[in-house]
């Protein structure tokens, strides 16, 4: 199974909770905003990646699992 | 019917019904030029397209059959949107389609829409846009035998208002501001159903596709860019305006079609704001051809031309170019909002020579960081132009620094746009420059 994360950039607002969550895969900009340099997660973060999803307050991030 | 020939041979192709005057084009004359319109069935039409390989001219370059084909395949197909935004501030050619020759796009419109199953067609123009308001209107008025409804719809101008996404929202929900994607139009669209959103000149290029054929199509053009396209040149050029040219044209022959450069030239903007800036004698060597371009990181964009004279200083003009997109951004997206206006405050500190020469390499890196991160293309399109000018303006940061800038401005188009109704010429060309106020 493929799962690939993404940031809804209309919704985003900067809370910056996904970045403490998923260091692995998320860092910040100079202005707060996630940025995602690679989007595929590895199994083994999966859950986590899971758990960053409910955790943003503006439901901004997206996993999409095929 | 088998579909081919007929057509008349070399150019002027899509600007040949160009009336002397100014005026929109009548439909008796339309039919005379080009003759009637062809009764071809869709998956004919949409062969024919494929062959003739005519890709999309509102900026994305994409391959036009295959659009048709997404949405084709699909049921309860919505309208074609016919997207007359023509945002891009120096662009003028689908102003020029739109008022002067409205049947012409048209056709291609309603052909596009059977050819997809669509059973109406919605034209989208900024309300500023008045010729082609008036002219559309007046076309439409006397087209009777149409298997679909028409109908014209005026919105905002800013610059992201033309992006697609933005174009059905607005449709939607009267908000000209994009929409996350995925879905795009052509899965979800104008209200939530499959829809076509296709350039004045791809579709009037269509309509001539259809017409005389993919064969005749490639007449003009390279192998891999057939056909002819709309130009607009404009800046340090003797005669401004909208060219029709063959694909594979040198840039210098391009710049000869519109009077020559009327000063020596630094550098050439090619594919408008999203594009990029090109030392010009790297330019004069290259031809109208994505092969070309591509190897100097250029693409046609919205077909936008602009030279820069060497009196003009690049640095400068890149900064209000870059403030003004920066300015354009819809408000959504954190990146686009607080990087572009970032960046363009330190290009143009940059310029006026107060910032030190290493905020260049912070520039570059928040342009690798916003790339991408918007749910529009338009971050993407701003930090292309950057790069580009960082690139070949950034030899002259050091002497801005030590207060040496002796250029005068070139005005290169911002806001509203800035060519009046076009006159004819040897091509067709703007008679005027009129400026509106730039918000800063
Ligand atoms: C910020 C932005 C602005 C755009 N403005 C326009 C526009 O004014 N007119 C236009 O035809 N396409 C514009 N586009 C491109 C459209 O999204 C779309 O690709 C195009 O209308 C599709 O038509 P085509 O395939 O015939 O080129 C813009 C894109 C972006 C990212
Ligand atoms: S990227 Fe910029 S212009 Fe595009 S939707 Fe987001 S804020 Fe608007």
């Amino acid at each position: 199974m493929r799962a690939s994360l993404r940031i809804n950039p209309i919704a985003c607002e900067a809370h910056g909770l996904c970045a403490e969550l998923l260091p692995e895969l998320i860092r910040l900009d100079d202005w707060g905003y996630p940025i995602i340099d690679e989007s595929e997660v590895p199994a083994d973060l999966i859950g986590l990646a899971r758990r960053t999803v409910d955790a943003c307050p503006t439901l901004a991030v997206l996993l999409d699992e095929a | 019917m088998s579909v081919g020939d007929g057509g008349h041979h070399g150019l002027p192709r899509l600007l040949a019904g160009l009336e002397p005057g100014g005026g929109a084009i009548t439909l008796s004359a339309h039919a005379r030029v080009h003759g009637p319109l062809p009764n071809i069935a869709p998956h004919q039409l949409i062969e024919e397209v494929e062959r003739s390989g005519l890709r999309g001219r509102g900026g994305a370059d994409f391959p036009t059959a295959r659009k048709l084909r997404a949405v084709a395949d699909r049921r309860r197909v919505g309208p074609l949107i016919v997207n007359g935004s023509e945002t891009e501030p120096a662009s003028a050619k689908d102003r020029l389609l739109l008022g002067r020759l409205p049947h012409l796009v048209l056709d291609g419109a309603v052909l596009a829409a059977q050819a997809v199953g669509a059973s109406e067609v919605i034209v989208k123009v900024g309300d500023g846009a008045l010729d082609a308001l008036r002219a559309l209107d007046g076309a439409i008025s006397v087209r009777d035998s149409d298997r679909v409804r028409i109908s014209v719809v005026a919105g905002p101008e800013g610059y992201v208002s033309g992006e697609e996404s933005a174009v059905v929202h607005y449709l939607n929900s009267q908000v000209a501001k994009p929409t996350l994607v995925p879905p795009r139009p052509f899965e979800r669209g104008y209200r939530g159903r499959p829809t076509l959103i296709q350039n004045p000149e791809t579709l009037a290029q269509l309509a001539l596709v259809a017409r005389f054929g993919s064969r005749w199509y490639r007449e003009l053009g390279t192998v891999a860019d057939p056909g002819s396209a709309l130009v607009t040149i404009t800046g340090a050029v003797r005669a401004p305006g909208v060219y029709e040219l063959a694909f594979g044209t040198s840039m210098s022959d391009l710049l000869a079609a519109a009077g020559g450069p009327s000063e020596p030239l630094q550098a050439l903007l090619v594919g408008g704001y999203f594009g990029t800036w090109v030392d010009a004698s790297a330019a004069v060597g290259l031809r109208l051809a994505r092969e070309d371009l591509r190897s100097v990181d250029c693409s046609l964009g919205s077909g936008v031309l602009i030279a820069l004279g060497e009196s003009a200083c690049g640095l400068h003009e890149s900064a209000r170019v870059i403030t003004y997109l920066a300015e354009q951004s819809a408000g959504q997206c954190g990146p686009c909002v607080y990087g572009l206006r970032a960046i363009a405050d330190t290009v143009a500190a940059l310029a006026s020579g107060v910032a030190h020469a290493g905020e260049r390499d912070r520039v570059l890196r928040w342009a690798q960081e916003i790339r991408g991160r918007g749910a529009c293309h338009h971050p993407d399109g701003a930090v292309r132009f950057v790069e580009s000018a960082l690139r070949v303006f950034g030899g002259d940061i050091e002497s801005h620094r030590r207060g040496r800038c002796g250029a005068r401005p070139a005005g290169l188009p911002l806001g509203e746009t800035a060519l009046a109704p076009p006159r004819l010429g040897a091509s067709e060309r703007p008679a005027a420059r009129t400026r509106r106020r730039v918000a800063r």
